[in-house]
């Protein structure tokens, strides 16, 4: 490792007032960038919840949207929560058990030349982008046979099985070695030791995991759009047919020309928002609390 | 969870040399198919697009990368990627050339300066940020950003510094790059700065503390240890910050105006290649077009691919040669 900033004139004495400025000058930049990133953030969602404000009310939740309307009258984005809510429960149920055994076997079988294989395989997949994983659901299933809510989950699963699996496998190396010497010492079976003893020890971890992939998945518009977008308004909960999604409802009102439009836009994007902040900073506080409960420290 | 995050941990497996069960070979094999099944996908992934894209592949031949056209009109149809690659490398190492500064501030900041009660919930905010949704930023984008930018940052460049390409007249649709760079600079700047946090936090006390022991200032100090000893880490963090911005689909396509142009005007309108694609799927009617969409996704993926896998060989190889420097001090 070089040191080129601690040779030279750098440290002379003399220049040392000017050398006190430059530092002040930096740790300014710093304290500065600090808040530039949070003012960022607060500014964002002060934004979205002021002008959603107009349309946040229940009938959001619960009517439906009209289409081409010059009525006043109260509507919704009903299909779209509804469609979120299936399409992400689905996608979840799809990647939590994939990413779990993934996660077993890279932690608890794999020899270490394959380990470092599947990380680096789970690693390229979570840098492939979004509209790249909706093009391929979009070839593999939608072409031919149209699109669907379970073709919409299972691009969003593809989306969440690498940051999954990648927890998962942090928190199962956190499970202390003894207790599984100690199960097996007892007779207990690996198989029984990994489902019945390691797992369920990490299932704080694994689970704060999921709750950070939903909420990364819950706002993605881009593989939606390939997979689950041509929709009606009708609220729907059936995953066989293409059903609306937050997401893809913010985007499509987001081009169109009424002032009500835009505001139903930032209303569900506030809702959407809410859940997110929630979800991420929460789990956040759960990860330091469930790391400390599987060492046991 | 961030890419550069490489758990040191070696493998334990108490489980090797053991009576083999039923149940252990059950789970061993549906465990191991479903890693396989990850492997696989990612090669399926691959495939599927090239296959996708023979079409325009064929009918468009070499001549797509480097020509600036898409013409649906039946019978006259001709397309090319050169204004939307144009367009991604502008908007991306626009976004990552503001980014870049601010994030290592952020996690100077947070690793060196910060009073120790402000640092986590700092931490927190600054990883919410990464959380915030493509599409509400994009929103963000299209009715706050934009015009404020417009009437502000976007006149007086063009009024002091005009004479400059970069900063031409302004688009009359509202619309314009600078604003999709501004996009895509708050989009990358949890990425990179959080994975630079973890990395100046895995920098040895001893070398810290040395620096300052003979005297340096603080800035001194993060110049002459923490930079150097972060460098490789730091080269990954922007290439993974690079990706992100270069697949940013949807806020882009809100943000940037849809003009298949190369031009040096910030302040015009644009596109880029996962913006085109955002923008024009539903409207593709002839497989040509379609397969010339995908042709661009191909792109994408090519670009994404090379740069995580070339972030992830730094991030591995730099682990390696921390992890044996630390063995040696042991």
């Amino acid at each position: 490792m070089s040191a080129q900033g601690l040779t030279g004139p750098g440290l002379r004495l003399d220049r040392l007032p000017r050398r006190r400025r430059v530092n002040r000058l930096m740790e300014g930049l710093a304290w500065l960038s600090a808040a530039i990133a949070i003012a960022i953030l607060g500014i964002v969602v002060f934004d979205v919840a002021r002008r959603g404000q107009s349309e946040l009310n229940l009938n959001l939740l619960t009517k439906a949207p009209i289409n081409f309307s010059l009525t006043n009258a109260p509507q919704g984005l009903a299909n779209a929560f509804a469609g979120t809510l299936v399409i992400v429960g689905l996608a979840t149920a799809i990647a939590l058990p994939i990413g779990i055994l993934i996660a077993i076997y890279v932690n608890e079988f794999a020899a270490a030349s394959v380990r470092n294989l599947v990380i680096l395989v789970l690693d390229i997949l979570a840098g492939v982008p979004a509209i790249v994983i909706g093009i391929f659901v979009f070839l593999l299933l939608v072409v031919g046979s149209g699109q669907s809510g379970i073709k919409g989950a299972l691009s969003l699963a593809i989306l969440m099985l690498p940051f999954v699996a990648r927890t998962t496998i942090e928190v199962l190396a956190l499970v202390p070695n003894s207790l599984r010497e100690a199960s097996l010492g007892l007779g207990i079976p690996a198989w029984r030791t990994t489902l019945s003893i390691v797992v369920p020890r990490a299932i704080g971890g694994i689970l704060t995991g999921t709750v950070l992939a939903v909420a990364r998945v819950a706002g993605e518009t881009a593989p939606l759009l390939f997979t689950s977008s041509v929709v009606g308004v009708k609220t729907d909960w059936n995953p066989a047919h293409a059903l609306q999604t937050i997401p893809v409802a913010i985007f499509e009102l987001s081009e169109s020309p009424s002032p009500q439009d835009h505001a139903r836009a930032w209303a569900a994007g506030f809702v959407l928002l809410v859940f997110i902040l929630f979800a991420s900073l929460g789990s956040r506080w759960l990860v330091t609390r469930s790391h400390r409960k599987i060492t046991g420290r | 969870m961030s890419s550069a995050d490489i758990s040191a941990e070696p493998t334990r497996r108490p489980f090797t040399g053991r009576r083999v069960r039923f149940g252990d070979v059950v789970l061993q094999v549906v465990a191991g198919a479903a890693a396989l099944g990850a492997v696989v996908l990612v090669g399926l992934i691959v495939w599927k697009v090239v296959d996708g894209s023979r079409l325009a592949i064929v009918k468009n031949g070499w001549g797509f990368l480097t020509r600036i056209a898409w013409n649906p009109v039946v019978g006259k149809e001709l397309y090319g990627a050169a204004s939307f690659l144009f367009g991604t490398v502008v908007t991306s190492f626009g976004a990552l050339l503001l980014a870049t500064p601010i994030a290592i501030g952020v996690a100077l900041f947070l690793t060196e300066l910060a009073p120790r009660v402000v640092r986590a919930p700092v931490t927190a905010l600054v990883e919410t940020l990464a959380a915030v949704p493509s599409v509400l930023i994009g929103l963000w984008g299209i009715y706050v950003l934009g015009p404020a930018l417009r009437s502000s940052i976007e006149h007086w460049l063009h009024a002091g510094l005009g004479w400059i390409p970069l900063f031409g007249p302004q688009s009359a649709a509202g619309a314009s790059v600078f604003t999709a760079i501004i996009v895509l600079t708050i989009m990358i700047l949890p990425i990179v700065s959080s994975i630079s946090r973890e990395l100046f936090l895995g920098v040895p006390h001893e070398l810290k503390e040395g620096a300052l022991a003979l005297g340096t200032t603080r800035w001194e100090m993060v110049r002459g240890v923490i930079f150097p000893y972060a460098r490789g880490g730091i080269a990954a963090a922007l290439i993974l910050g690079l990706s992100r911005a270069m697949g940013e689909a949807i806020a882009v396509t809100q943000v940037i105006g849809g003009s298949p142009t190369i031009q040096w005007n910030l302040f015009s309108t644009g596109d880029s290649l996962a913006s085109k694609i955002a923008s024009t799927y539903q409207g593709a009617v002839t497989n040509l077009q379609l397969s010339s969409l995908i042709y661009l996704g191909l792109i994408l993926l090519v670009l994404s691919l090379a740069a995580n896998i070339t972030a992830q060989y730094i991030v591995r190889s730099v682990a390696r040669k921390h992890g044996i420097t630390r063995g040696g001090h042991a």
